[in-house]
C-alpha cells in the first residue's frame, strides 16, 4: 500500500513509517517539522496539513491509505495554532482522502478523550462519552478531532475510517506526556492519590497502528498494552523518587521548580486513572504487545538521557 | 512490606483467587501489599476487639460470581468491614469481598488511594458488572447512605432499598446471598448525625455517639449468611418486576435480622440469669 502519514516526523510517527516501510509499505510524510536523516525512500513534504500544498501531495501521490498523526498534543503549545491543527487540520486531511480516493484513514488520537474523574468508571469502552471536555478543558481540541474524525464513519461511507484512542506511550526516545512527567530523578505525586497507568511501548503502539491500517478497520477502538499499574509503582519501577505533595502544594509548585505549568485539569490526571478496555481492538488484529510492564519501563529507564529525538534507524 | 503485617494473613492473600501480576497488582488495582497490611488490622478488629460470630458462611460459593446483599447497621462502615473479615477469616480458601464505595470517598485523599488498592471501587453500575463477570464476590448494601445513617433506636429496621442491585444481578447472572449485620447499632449508637458539618468537610454527615466520636464500642457482634436467590431474568424489566424481586430479597434479610436479634436478646438474658 502506498500510505500517507502526517506528523511522521514525531517519534511514534517515525516508528509508524519503519514498520510500514519493513512490511513492503511505500510511505510519504506530511509534517511541518525537518527530519534530517529520514530514510532515503521515504518522500518527505513539510508542508501544513491544512494548506494546499498538502492536498498536492494526495493529488500526485493518490495513496491508498492515510495515518493521521499530526495533532498537538502538548499542553505547553496552548496556542490558537493547537486548535486549528486539532481541528481544521484533521477536517482537511479526510476531505483530501474523500477527493483523492483514499481507502483507508486510521486516526490516532489519545485515551485522555475520556478524562479521569473521581465518579467514573475505571475502564473506559469506546461508548463512553468524552468526560475530559468537562474535567480538562483544554483538552477540548482533541477530543473534537477525535469526534469530527469518526463522523467520517457517516460523512464518507466510502472511506473505512478506524478512530484509535491510544494509551500512554513509555519508551526510549523518553518523548512524550507521560515519559515527560517521568523525565527527573524525582516524580511529584499527589498525596492520599495513587491512580492506575496505562501504558504501551513506543514500539508496540506503531504496531498497533500500523495494524489498524493493515486490517483496514472501521469504527473507534480503544488501544492498550499490558494491564495498568498504580503510579507509585511505576515510579518506583521508573527508578525515580516518588514525592507526594498535598494537592494545596501541588497548585502551588506547578510552573515552578522545573515543574510544567499546567492547567488545573492536569492535576486531575495525576489523581484519577484513565484507564481503557482495548479488548475490541485485541478481537479485530490479534493486537498483542510485545513488551510487559517491566520491559517498557526498562527500555525507558535504559535509555540514554538525549534531547533531540533521534531517528527510527 | 513486612511492618504491621501478620505472616497468617500473608498467607491466606496468597490462597485468594485473584490474578495478581509481578508486582502484586491485579487487573483492578488491588495489591496484595496493601490488603496485607488492611487485613491485619481487619484480623485484629474482628477477632480480638469484637466479638464476631459467623453463621452460614458455608452459602457463601468458594468460587465464582455472586452478589452479597445486606442490611446496614453502625453509623460507620463497621458492618462492610466485618463482612469482608468474615469471607477472609471464616472461609476456605479465603475470599476477598469488593464493597462500592461512596462516590465522595475517591475524592477524599487516602482514602481514595486505600480503596483502589484494596478493591472498593466507587459504586457505579460499570464497576459492578466488571467485578461480577470477573467472578468476583460483590458486597451490596441497597440501603445506601440511608441505611449508615439509621440512629440507635431504628438499627434493627431496613430502609427503602435502591433497584439497581437486582438489575445488575439479572444482568450478570449473579445469585443473590442475602446476608444480615446485627450489633453494629451497639457497637456505634447514633444519636444523631452532623449533617451540615460533614458536608463542610467533605462527607455526607458525621455521626455522634453518646462518647461524640464515632469510635466503636467493644461489643459482641453476628453476620448470618443465608442460601443464595437465583433470579430469572435480563435486569431489563417494568420496575413492577424488578420491584418483586427487591422486596423477597428484603424480605429474607428481614427474617435474618429478626431471628439474629431474637438470639442476642437470647444470648444476653443468658448472660443476665
Amino acid at each position: 500500500m502506498k500510505v500517507i502519514v502526517t506528523g511522521v516526523v514525531g517519534k511514534i510517527g517515525q516508528l509508524v513509517a519503519a514498520r510500514l516501510r519493513s512490511a513492503g509499505h511505500t510511505v510519504v510524510g506530511i509534517d511541518r517539522r525537518p527530519w534530517p536523516d529520514a530514510p532515503a525512500d521515504l518522500e518527505l513534504h513539510r508542508v501544513d496539513v491544512r494548506k494546499r500544498a498538502a492536498e498536492d501531495v494526495f493529488r500526485h501521490h493518490r495513496p491508498d491509505a492515510l495515518i493521521h498523526m499530526a495533532t498537538v498534543t502538548h499542553l505547553t503549545a496552548r496556542s490558537e495554532d493547537r486548535d486549528r491543527i486539532n481541528l481544521h487540520g484533521t477536517r482537511a486531511v479526510w476531505e483530501a482522502c474523500h477527493r483523492h480516493g483514499v481507502k483507508r484513514a486510521v486516526f490516532v488520537g489519545r485515551h485522555t478523550y475520556y478524562g479521569a474523574s473521581h465518579d467514573s468508571a475505571l475502564y473506559h469502552h469506546e461508548d463512553d462519552p468524552p468526560m475530559a471536555v468537562t474535567t480538562f478543558p483544554e483538552l477540548a481540541d482533541l477530543v473534537a478531532a477525535d469526534l469530527y474524525a469518526g463522523s467520517a464513519l457517516w460523512r464518507y461511507p466510502d472511506i473505512d475510517t478506524a478512530v484509535l484512542r491510544v494509551c500512554y506511550t513509555l519508551g526510549p526516545t523518553r518523548t512524550g506526556t507521560l515519559a515527560g512527567y517521568l523525565r527527573g530523578p524525582r516524580v511529584p505525586t499527589v498525596l492520599g492519590f495513587d491512580p492506575l497507568f496505562q501504558f504501551l511501548a513506543d514500539e508496540d503502539a506503531a504496531e498497533a497502528i500500523a495494524l489498524a491500517l493493515e486490517k483496514g478497520l472501521r469504527g473507534v477502538f480503544n488501544v492498550a498494552g499490558p494491564e495498568p499499574v498504580p503510579l507509585g509503582l511505576l515510579v518506583k519501577l521508573a527508578g525515580r523518587t516518588q514525592v507526594p505533595v498535598p494537592e494545596v502544594l501541588f497548585r502551588l509548585l506547578l510552573g515552578r521548580f522545573g515543574l510544567p505549568r499546567l492547567p488545573p485539569g492536569a492535576l486531575n490526571h495525576v489523581k484519577y486513572p484513565v484507564v481503557i478496555d482495548a479488548a475490541a481492538f485485541r478481537a479485530a488484529t490479534d493486537f498483542t504487545p510485545r513488551l510487559d510492564v517491566d520491559a517498557t519501563i526498562a527500555s525507558f529507564r535504559a535509555a540514554p538521557r538525549v534531547e533531540a529525538p533521534p531517528s527510527s534507524r | 512490606m513486612t511492618f504491621l503485617v501478620d505472616r497468617a494473613v500473608e498467607e491466606r492473600i496468597r490462597r485468594l483467587e485473584i490474578p495478581f501480576d509481578r508486582h502484586g497488582v491485579d487487573p483492578f488495582g488491588i495489591s496484595r501489599a496493601h490488603l496485607a497490611r488492611f487485613y491485619t488490622m481487619l484480623g485484629w478488629l474482628y477477632r480480638r476487639y469484637f466479638d464476631v460470630a459467623v453463621t452460614g458462611i458455608e452459602h457463601v460459593p468458594a468460587r465464582g460470581r455472586a452478589m452479597l446483599v445486606g442490611n446496614h447497621s453502625g453509623g460507620v462502615a463497621l458492618d462492610g468491614a466485618m463482612v469482608l473479615a468474615s469471607l477472609f477469616f471464616a472461609m476456605e480458601p479465603p475470599r476477598l469481598g469488593h464493597g462500592m464505595a461512596e462516590k465522595f470517598l475517591n475524592r477524599v485523599p487516602f482514602a481514595s488511594l486505600w480503596t483502589s488498592r484494596l478493591g472498593h471501587l466507587t459504586g457505579l453500575p460499570e464497576h459492578a458488572i466488571s467485578l461480577l463477570e470477573a467472578e468476583r464476590l460483590l458486597m451490596v448494601f441497597p440501603e445506601g447512605a440511608r441505611g449508615t445513617a439509621k440512629l440507635y433506636g431504628d438499627r434493627n429496621s431496613l430502609v427503602d432499598f435502591g433497584t439497581g442491585f437486582v438489575r445488575l444481578a439479572l444482568q450478570a447472572r449473579a445469585p443473590i446471598i442475602p446476608f444480615a449485620f446485627v450489633g453494629g447499632g451497639e457497637a456505634i449508637p447514633t444519636v444523631v448525625n452532623l449533617v451540615r458539618l460533614g458536608r463542610m468537610v467533605g462527607v455526607p454527615y458525621i455521626p455522634l455517639t453518646p462518647w461524640l466520636v464515632p469510635v466503636p464500642r467493644r461489643t459482641s457482634l453476628e453476620v448470618y449468611y443465608d442460601a443464595p436467590i437465583l433470579l430469572e431474568g435480563t435486569g431489563n424489566e417494568e420496575d413492577e418486576v424488578i420491584a418483586g424481586h427487591v422486596e423477597r430479597v428484603k424480605a429474607r434479610i428481614r427474617g435474618l435480622i429478626e431471628s439474629g436479634v431474637r438470639i442476642r436478646r437470647g444470648k444476653r438474658e443468658a448472660v443476665h440469669a
